[in-house]
């Protein structure tokens, strides 16, 4: 039975539900909403990083380029490829793509 | 192949998954899986592909592309190849035969966009896959997907356009066969060609150097490519637009993403290229009809996502 999660992304103040198999960036597509830029959907271009301001998350694999340990540590990550396992508070990275 | 350069020959791909990456190379777009590597490497090629292997796939955590090459006539003009190089002031380094197993030796540079390339002569010739060599059938039973027939070209984004076409045209006998001028007179997108297809390798100015926009595999009807996409829906693949025609080659074609965010193209059509053919100049201020020839507007992700 999986879990259902609302993530705000505190700077358009926008909120959808995600599922805790379902990527943010994937419910956040899904659910009609545009407060994280889309780009490959793969973990691989950078475009949709975004800084977890609050929550417990899960993160597949994602390019080394885009997001190093300290970044990921940092909840700096991206989000076609992060899950949520609470609630979660986003916004967009500070640099926007590093 | 004034200079000896005959076609591409592979492209070598970083994906953050290998699982992944084989359930969308050879299930989705229908390349075959012709040999794995002790380095982790999986080899691949289009079944119309003579030559053993168009594609490797690496896994890596960092997802783009590592190098792409071009196969020349034989080894005597490889080693010509090599010293115009090292003459245009390219560092030039030697790869052993079988460092890719079925490859012979190859030579690795760097373009002035960032990206490295490779020059071989020989490779193993496993023939067409599936048909006889000998009065051969018209297709193989038994192909995947898309059934993608060949790797065919790779568009990458990078700086110094002026720079990379001397050494193309000069050194490697490529043909600018389409560009895109911006109002100063500035080439900001350039496709080289080193036959008679539209392009097998292109490169549209950039800030960042070294990235990768697509590989692109052909296919061969219109019919084909609105197969592929029902397929990209069939299995929830990301796609990044299509199917439309380019107004720059006017193929007919289809976008969409690898599952570590490479941006493949699957296409069919398009002009063709004779050497004594001026190029085909297409202005920035249509910029958007140059590259969805119907949408005649641009999505910003098609200009900045790139890996």
């Amino acid at each position: 039975m999986s879990q259902s999660f609302r993530i705000t992304e505190t700077r358009s103040g926008k909120s959808f539900a995600c599922s805790d198999e379902q990527s943010v960036l994937a419910a956040m597509e899904q659910q009609h909403q545009r407060c994280v830029p889309v780009g490959c959907r793969g973990g691989g271009c950078g475009l949709c990083k975004v800084q977890v301001v609050s929550g417990e998350f899960d993160c597949g694999r994602m390019s080394s380029r885009h997001v190093n340990a300290i970044d990921r540590e940092q909840g700096l990550v991206l989000a076609c490829r992060l899950f949520p396992r609470s609630d979660l508070a986003i916004q967009p990275a500070p640099s926007g793509r590093s | 192949m004034k200079k000896g350069v005959m076609r591409p020959g592979h492209i070598q791909l970083r994906v953050l998954d290998m699982a992944k990456a084989l359930e969308h190379y050879v299930e989705l777009l229908g390349l075959i899986e012709v040999d794995r590597d002790d380095k982790g490497r999986v080899y691949l090629k289009g079944w119309t592909e003579v030559d053993k292997f168009s594609v490797v796939l690496r896994e890596a955590d960092e997802a783009g592309m590592d190098f792409m090459a071009f196969k020349v006539l034989d080894d005597a003009t490889l080693g010509r190849l090599s010293e115009d190089l090292v003459a245009f002031g390219c560092m030039v380094e030697s790869i052993p035969a079988g460092e890719l197993k079925g490859c012979g030796r190859r030579i690795r540079f760097s373009a002035p966009t960032g990206h490295r390339f490779e020059l071989f002569a020989e490779k193993e010739q496993t023939g067409k896959w599936g048909i006889a060599e000998i009065n051969p059938e018209a297709w193989p039973r038994g192909l995947k997907g898309m059934k993608a027939t060949r790797f065919d070209h790779a568009l990458l984004y990078g700086g110094n356009l002026d720079e990379t076409l001397r050494l193309f045209s000069e050194v490697l006998g490529f043909d600018l066969a389409e560009q895109v001028i911006d109002p100063e007179g500035k080439r900001v997108a350039q496709f080289l060609t080193v036959g008679m297809k539209a392009h097998d390798v292109a490169f549209i100015l950039h800030a960042e150097q070294g990235k990768l926009h697509h590989a692109s595999f052909f296919l061969e009807t219109w019919d084909d490519v609105l197969r592929a996409a029902d397929l990209i829906s069939m299995t929830d693949t990301s796609i990044d637009i299509g199917p439309t025609r380019h107004g720059l080659t006017h193929g007919k074609t289809i976008y969409f993403f690898d599952p570590s965010g490479n941006r493949n193209e699957v296409f069919c059509g398009g002009d063709y290229h004779y050497p004594d053919h001026p190029p085909v100049t297409w202005t920035a201020d249509q910029l958007g009809k140059a590259i969805f020839y119907h949408d005649r507007e641009l999505n910003e992700r098609f200009l900045t996502v790139l890996t």
